[in-house]
């Protein structure tokens, strides 16, 4: 019981919605990822994407998915 | 299952309340605490336990409230309870890199009670399930805690096998991950954080990573039990903790305090403040700033210190002189913290370095704007793997809030401050 | 059918300029990966076209291929033997050139079924293999110069000429582009703060 709590639970999302994430050691800032889905990504003053800290909204998930797939660096994450 | 499982024999009587140090009891850098001495202060440490006893030893820590010391205040059972649960092999960290360059709480507790230190990684290690921990200390302290190891190996106390291990250079190099990646690769960097290091960490084992000031406290826990540690501190906030004072005190150094006490009476402790103090830097170069009259009379502890947007933080407490120019003093941290960024991050590596030479600029009085400071460290919070970015963020933030009278003279082209070179101190980088 | 074809030399000419075509397709394959390593991009080229520009004609590339081996194998005037597909030194038909291309097979495979398998590797792993197709493309180049007879002609000598130079041009770019592979040149704060400022 203790353990399960400890390990802690992903956040109780509905099922169905995704969370785009970025591995911010592996992004390169190389910026396809706002190409491909300029309404979900910006890109900051350096370069490096900025995700929604919210769900990906169900319009917008195929280009969330085109943009982890073309990501050069695996950096992008929908899960 | 009988009361003395912890301690073997008769426990002893519970300590007076709100007495006496409970970690520096005695040591003195250069004269650690031995074994021997050591062990006739506190009873020997019943370290073989059984699965259950291990799960109750945990639920005895989280009934004590132990929050982490290194900094995160992480409840610390929680911790326990997620390596002892998630199989493998785990293996014990105890993190007294200090990387921090003004505080030396986890030097001092190496240097003079090692075996506290070390009873608590061999208590942690059982706890979770582990057989080896690695000890990693500054390099000046590494010589007493392998003397201690050896003590301790010459009796046969402890089935867990102890490995003292030089903690790197850096700022970042005291960051959880950062320390295994030093163990496994000799690189002092971070890592993304999915997997968590309870679930895979060092050579993809559960690990337990814990400040050694924590650990010390778990020593001291599993000895007197939950209701000991609570006597002292709040309630929210039980036990006592380590503070580094530093800058304008009579006298620098670490003391042992309980937290809660007032700050005023903290620094009663380093003798007062030697001269008239504008403000205070408090948790560490990445924790925040707060004026000397708003702060004075607070709680030294996180509830406490919460209504001024600061927290005790890895227990920094430094006094600016009044008559210095904290905006300098704040750029000199920002370019440091900038220099310490691991390279890994776009957003800490370049954001970090564009708001310290903006910041630099402010400081120096010459053309700058705070509006695109406030911009980038918008940008950089949060988007780095350590909490590095995040921490530079909100103490340069505090210092644009706090010492807003200061940036207004700043941008009209005048300062306060005697000159610009910074007064706290920095550290001389080992050649790699 | 393959008679007939066999019977005018069809297959022959089919697995000789399927060769050439592959060069200089290879050639162009390599040279977009520079672009995409290097971040390369134009208005009308954003980069993740150049980067899908590159994967379509790598599998593009891989059917060609494929199109090039099978016709060499069934053509009867030289006899190569199937296991030489894979395995180099094994052709009676001139061992070495035909070896050569068998490794650059060999070697793209491997790049072929680590990118298809992209997500589920390290991308270390992944990346080492990948850099294999800067092996690869030499061993095609010596494949091409000595398999067939054709450096007579005229064109021939110009198109492994020009695929030369386009991959040299692409190696150099590739080594003095970005320091860091994809990392932007680090701004000056002012310059930055500009930018900042027109954004």
């Amino acid at each position: 019981m203790m353990s399960r709590a400890a390990r802690g639970a992903p956040g109780g999302r509905p099922p169905g919605l995704a969370l785009l994430t970025v591995d911010p050691i592996a992004c390169d800032g190389r910026g396809l990822c706002a190409e491909i889905a300029p309404e979900l990504v910006t890109l900051d003053d350096w370069g490096y994407p900025i995700v929604p800290a919210q769900p990906v909204p169900p319009r917008w998930l195929t280009h969330a998915r085109e943009a982890v797939r073309l990501c050069p660096k695996l950096a992008l994450k929908l899960e | 299952m009988s009361g003395n499982r912890f301690a073997g024999p008769a426990v002893p009587a519970v300590p007076a309340v709100r007495t006496g140090p409970r970690l520096l009891t005695g040591g003195f850098p250069g004269a650690p605490t031995s074994l021997h001495d050591h062990l006739a202060r506190h009873n020997p440490l019943l370290t073989r336990l059984c699965r259950s006893s291990a799960d109750a030893l945990i639920e005895e820590v989280r009934l004590a409230g132990l929050t982490g010391r290194g900094g995160a205040a992480f409840p610390a059972a929680r911790k326990l309870a997620s390596v002892a649960a998630a199989g493998g092999r785990p293996v014990v960290v105890a993190n007294g890199t200090e990387g921090e360059p003004a505080s030396a709480k986890d030097k001092v507790l190496a240097a003079t009670e090692p075996h506290l230190v070390l009873d608590g990684a061999v208590i942690a290690a059982a706890m979770v399930g582990a057989r080896k921990a690695y000890i990693v200390v500054d390099p000046v302290v590494v010589a007493t805690m392998e003397f201690a190891v050896a003590e301790r190996v010459a009796a046969r106390l402890d089935r867990v096998r102890l490995r003292v291990v030089p903690a790197a250079d850096g700022f970042v190099a005291g960051e959880a991950s950062a320390v295994v990646n030093w163990i496994e690769r000799g690189v002092p960097a971070p890592r993304s954080t999915p997997p968590r290091l309870a679930e895979r960490g060092l050579h993809g084992q559960p690990t337990l990573v814990n400040n050694i000031e924590t650990l010390a406290q778990i020593a001291l826990i599993a000895r007197y039990g939950a209701r000991w540690f609570r006597s002292a501190g709040t309630q929210a906030e039980p036990g006592t903790m380590l503070v580094t004072l530093t800058g304008a005190v009579r006298t620098e150094g670490v003391r042992e305090i309980e937290i809660g006490r007032p700050v005023r009476d903290v620094l009663a402790l380093a003798g007062g403040l030697s001269v008239p103090v504008s403000a205070l830097l408090l948790g560490g170069y990445s924790g925040a700033w707060v004026r000397w009259p708003d702060v004075a009379d607070l709680p030294f502890s996180a509830a406490g210190l919460a209504g001024v947007h600061a927290g005790p933080g890895a227990g920094l407490i430094a006094a600016l002189p009044a008559d210095r120019c904290p905006l300098v003093e704040t750029a000199a941290i920002a370019r440091y913290l900038a220099g310490e960024s691991a390279g890994q991050c776009g957003p800490c590596l370049f954001g970090l370095g564009a708001i310290s030479a903006e910041l630099t600029s402010l400081a120096a009085g010459r053309p700058s704007s705070p509006d695109l400071i406030r911009r980038w460290l918008g940008q950089v919070d949060g988007r780095g793997a350590c909490r590095h970015p995040d921490g530079a963020a909100r103490m340069i933030r505090s210092a644009l809030s706090v010492f807003a009278a200061e940036v207004s003279e700043h941008l009209g082209g005048w300062c306060t401050g005697p000159s610009s070179f910074p007064v706290l101190p920095f550290p001389y980088r080992r050649p790699a | 059918m393959i008679a007939t074809l066999a019977g005018t030399q069809g297959l022959w000419f089919l697995s000789r300029g399927t060769g050439l075509v592959l060069l200089a397709l290879f050639s162009v394959i390599v040279a977009l990966g520079v672009a995409v390593a290097n971040g390369s991009a134009t208005r009308r080229w954003p980069r993740f076209s150049v980067v899908e520009l590159h994967r379509t004609l790598s599998l593009f590339g891989i059917a060609l291929l494929v199109l090039h081996v099978v016709t060499a194998l069934l053509d009867p005037f030289v006899n190569i033997g199937w296991a030489a597909t894979l395995v180099p030194f094994v052709s009676p038909y001139r061992t070495a050139a035909i070896a050569a291309g068998t490794l650059a097979v060999d070697l793209a495979g491997a790049v072929l079924v680590t990118s298809v398998l992209r997500h589920r590797l390290k991308f270390r792993t992944w990346r080492a293999v990948h850099w294999l197709a800067y092996a690869a493309w030499p061993l095609a180049f010596i494949h091409s110069l000595t398999a067939g007879n054709d450096l007579g002609i005229w064109w021939v000598g110009l198109i492994e000429w020009g695929c030369a130079a386009l991959v040299g041009t692409a190696v150099l770019a590739r080594v003095f582009g970005r320091s860091r592979s994809g990392r932007p040149p680090v701004k000056s704060p002012a310059r930055r703060a500009d930018e900042a400022m027109v954004r």
